[in-house]
């Protein structure tokens, strides 16, 4: 065998090794990179995939939370079956990217109302009045309203505006500790290193109300802002007509409480009661 | 040109980096000869130990490291390396997370070295009666460390880099920094080449610095 | 060979060496088990060994179907397609740094120093923003390409001096008797140089593969993107907070690819090294790490001659 057959010998075999890798991927791996052609009866949603109680894939591939089934209804209004729903993961700082390009035909995923998202993005609703909250400990009586959280260990996410509010305005001894997710500050509260989590009240219920954490949180109730989750659609869209009165419905027959109570029930969660469509608390 | 600045402490997070290098790469000095020695060393359990933890540590990625150092040494063991603070401990934990995963490296580059060093060398230690401890003391390790001032750069260089890393966790150095404020300015540009420019200030003149010293101090042979 | 070299830092223990290493042996002993003790019992503490937080990866076929493959299977895609583009690219720049044209030289030789002398992560952040910015990639396949690119544009300049010191490996002879059979400089690479420094170059191709997959969870961490190590956050949002738990099985996976990646290459540099047809050279596994970094490195292929 001289040097060059070696060299083509190895240069196949280098070939193989990563084409073997490739071909197990290139198949569905790059999906999101074609952009779908609506089906007749298929709409595309985009919610949380990691937020337990508003948005959490779960092991079996199906989705479980309110914002889920908030969708869901106003899909079912829209005349979609729950089969015919395509869900897509709407990560917080990809929203409206993912409305303008048409991605998504609309976004339930703890979407506050705000003036600057608005400018970007029509919404429907709101369909639910959250509050900025902390997640504390049961047994923890040193928290019990927002200055006690001075000198304290807050945690929440990476680029969350929330954490940042309250050390600016409210506790400006609290020190901060971010992560890419809030499972990361969970570990934390529960082993006493960090002593408060902060974020919306609705997702901190959502994490309390699971199976392992029942009984060793407690939300603070204190209320420091005010989040209008609304229904993101694309800017003009005549579908935040339909999805308003969806939203009406869901509230008159009472779906609309039944799901409150499916998804934050077990954390002791006070909610708001429905909000109005197009009111917006501030 | 440059308004965009105000407000960021560049010098600052840079000064972090530079510390996380520095504190990192004497850590991962020491534990890394320690770790070389136990290779060579007579007792086998110390060998395969040092076997095993270079072979498990130089596969995980560092991320996955610096990430359990918050999130496992940290949280769920309550190593606070006796610190009080988040921006305190994030940092100790950095520095031991990039430690354990550079001294891997180090402990490959002394063993690389020890091996230059002539068998004669050894034999003639070992003839006039020198412990092993002794032999790796006295003969072996200042002429193995000699030789491996070039590959020590280099993991050098690389620890600088990795230091990175660290904003995984929150330590507030270069690449957090350039994070936040890629997210709030629309100088994406210009920030990029200002960090990858204090990034080749940090790292092309210890190369060649310690490229110099290397090809100095280099046993002739 | 040298192999065999640490045994000859100490002689053949006597009676008082052996009870002195058998002392060691139990202090050593004593240490690490102490240190195991510690962490296992912290553990126990915190309930973090609790069967339910770890009976999942054993009991239950889901949390691999819907989390884990799908992540992994990301991070093979993104360290694949990373080495694939990049290899092409590094041996353009490679060659480039061996042209006889000064500005080739030195235009492909600032190039490659640029990107060893920059952390990939700063290229990713960098490379996730301008798509973000100025192309219209969809949010949810971004980091991927973010990942991708920062990962190729650094890799292929050290791909770039794996490939110049592989053809420089190669005896000189090679270069004369092409000359001599009147072949011109194209077809001398091609032909003659290419091949075999390919082959030379093999082990340091595979183990710089560890490094890029090591380098995919960055992307994980820091960009959102779905890899291994990201997968640890959803899976521990619906399996009641083992984070640790769900770390160790991925850090468990990382060990066994990249282990086999590393295995495979020292398998493939012995091959090459007892190799009596091939020229003997080789860029060994341990190149990579020398050529990861500014700079000129003498002689990273040392251990060829």
């Amino acid at each position: 065998m001289n040097p060059l057959k070696t060299g083509r010998a190895a240069v196949a075999v280098a070939a193989a090794v990563v084409l073997s890798f490739t071909s197990a991927g290139f198949a569905n791996g790059a999906t999101g990179a074609v952009p779908r052609d609506h089906g007749e009866d298929e709409i595309t949603v985009g919610i949380k995939y990691d937020q337990p109680g508003i948005g959490l894939k779960t092991p079996d591939g199906t989705y479980t939370g309110f914002d889920v089934d908030v969708a869901t209804y106003v899909a079912k209004e829209l005349g979609h079956d729950p089969s015919d729903i395509v869900w897509k993961e709407a990560k917080s700082a990809d929203r409206e990217t993912l409305l303008q390009r048409g991605d998504v035909d609309f976004i339930a995923a703890s979407y506050s109302i705000n003036d600057e998202r608005a400018k970007k993005v029509d919404f429907a609703g709101p369909y639910l009045l959250a509050h900025q909250d902390v997640l504390i400990r049961a047994d923890d009586d040193s928290i019990k309203q927002p200055s006690d959280l001075n000198n304290k260990k807050l945690c929440s996410v990476t680029g969350s505006t929330s954490a940042q509010n309250v050390k600016d305005k409210i506790a400006p001894d609290a020190q901060l500790q971010e992560y890419g997710g809030y499972s990361e500050c969970l570990t934390g509260l529960e082993n006493g290193v960090i002593d408060a989590v902060t974020t919306d009240d609705s997702i901190l219920a959502g994490y309390a109300s699971q199976d392992e954490f029942k009984d060793k949180f407690k939300l603070g109730g204190f209320k420091m802002s005010n989040e209008n989750y609304g229904i993101g659609v694309q800017k003009g869209s005549e579908l935040k007509a339909k999805i308003n009165t969806a939203l009406e419905k869901m509230v008159a027959d009472g779906s609309w409480d039944a799901a409150v109570e499916k998804n934050f029930g077990p954390a002791g969660y006070q909610n708001e009661p429905a909000p109005k469509i197009g009111v917006i608390v501030k | 040109m440059f308004d965009f600045l105000q407000g960021y402490d560049l010098l600052g997070a840079f000064w972090v980096t530079v510390q996380l290098t520095v504190y990192s790469a004497i850590g991962s000095l020491i534990w890394g000869t320690l770790l070389a020695a136990m290779r060579v060393s007579p007792v086998p359990l110390m060998r395969g130990f040092g076997t095993v933890y270079v072979n498990i540590v130089r596969n995980i990625p560092l991320t996955v490291i610096i990430v359990f150092t918050s999130l496992g040494l940290f949280q769920t063991l309550g190593v606070s390396l006796g610190a009080d603070r988040f921006t305190v401990i994030n940092f100790r934990l950095a520095v031991l997370g990039l430690t354990a995963y550079t001294s891997a490296f180090v402990c490959e580059a002394v063993r690389s070295g020890i091996n230059t060093v002539p068998l004669g060398q050894v034999e003639a230690a070992r003839a006039i009666g020198l412990s092993f401890p002794q032999v790796l003391r006295i003969v072996v390790l200042p002429q193995a460390f000699r030789s491996v001032v070039g590959p020590l750069a280099n993991v050098l260089i690389a620890l600088t880099k990795n230091t990175t890393v660290a904003a995984a966790i929150g330590v507030a150095e270069a690449a957090l920094l350039m994070r936040e404020m890629i997210e709030n300015e629309a100088q994406l540009i210009l920030i990029s080449a200002i960090f990858a420019f204090g990034f080749i200030c940090l790292t092309l003149p210890t190369g060649l610095f310690l490229g110099w010293v290397a090809k100095k101090v280099a046993v002739k042979r | 060979m040298r192999k065999d070299r640490p045994t000859v830092l100490y002689d053949a223990p006597g009676p008082r060496a052996r009870r002195r290493n058998v002392l060691w042996t139990l202090l050593f002993l004593v240490a690490l088990a102490a240190v195991v003790w510690w962490v296992v019992v912290s553990l126990a503490d915190q309930n973090q060994l609790e069967w339910s937080k770890w009976a999942p990866f054993f009991t239950d076929a889901r949390i691999w179907e819907t989390y884990i493959l799908p992540a992994l299977k990301n991070t093979v895609i993104a360290a694949a397609l990373a080495m694939v583009i990049a290899l092409p690219l590094g041996a353009l720049l490679g060659i480039s740094r061996l042209s006889e044209h000064r500005f080739v030289r030195g235009a492909a030789g600032t190039g490659v120093e640029f990107f060893r002398a920059i952390p990939v992560l700063i290229l990713m952040l960098f490379a996730n923003a301008a798509y973000s910015e100025f192309t219209d990639i969809s949010p949810d396949i971004r980091p991927m390409y973010a990942v991708v690119t920062g990962l190729v544009l650094y890799n292929a300049s050290v791909l770039a001096e794996v490939v110049r010191a592989g053809i420089l490996a190669l005896p000189a002879g090679q270069t004369d008797a092409a000359k001599a059979i009147g072949m011109r400089k194209g077809q001398t690479m091609t032909y003659v140089l290419l091949p075999q420094s390919v082959t030379a170059m093999l082990p340091a191709l595979v183990s710089q593969l560890v490094v890029i997959v090591k380098d995919t969870a960055l992307g994980g961490a820091m960009l959102g993107f779905s890899e291994l190590l990201a997968s640890v956050r959803p899976m521990s949002a619906n399996y009641g907070a083992n984070t640790i738990a769900c770390f160790t099985v991925v850090a468990v996976i990382f060990v066994i690819l990249n282990f086999a990646l590393t295995t495979f290459a020292s398998w493939l540099e012995g091959r090459l090294r007892r190799g009596k047809r091939s020229t003997g050279a080789v860029v060994g596994a341990g190149a990579v790490e020398e050529l990861a970094t500014p700079g000129e490195h003498v002689g990273p292929t040392d251990g060829a001659k």
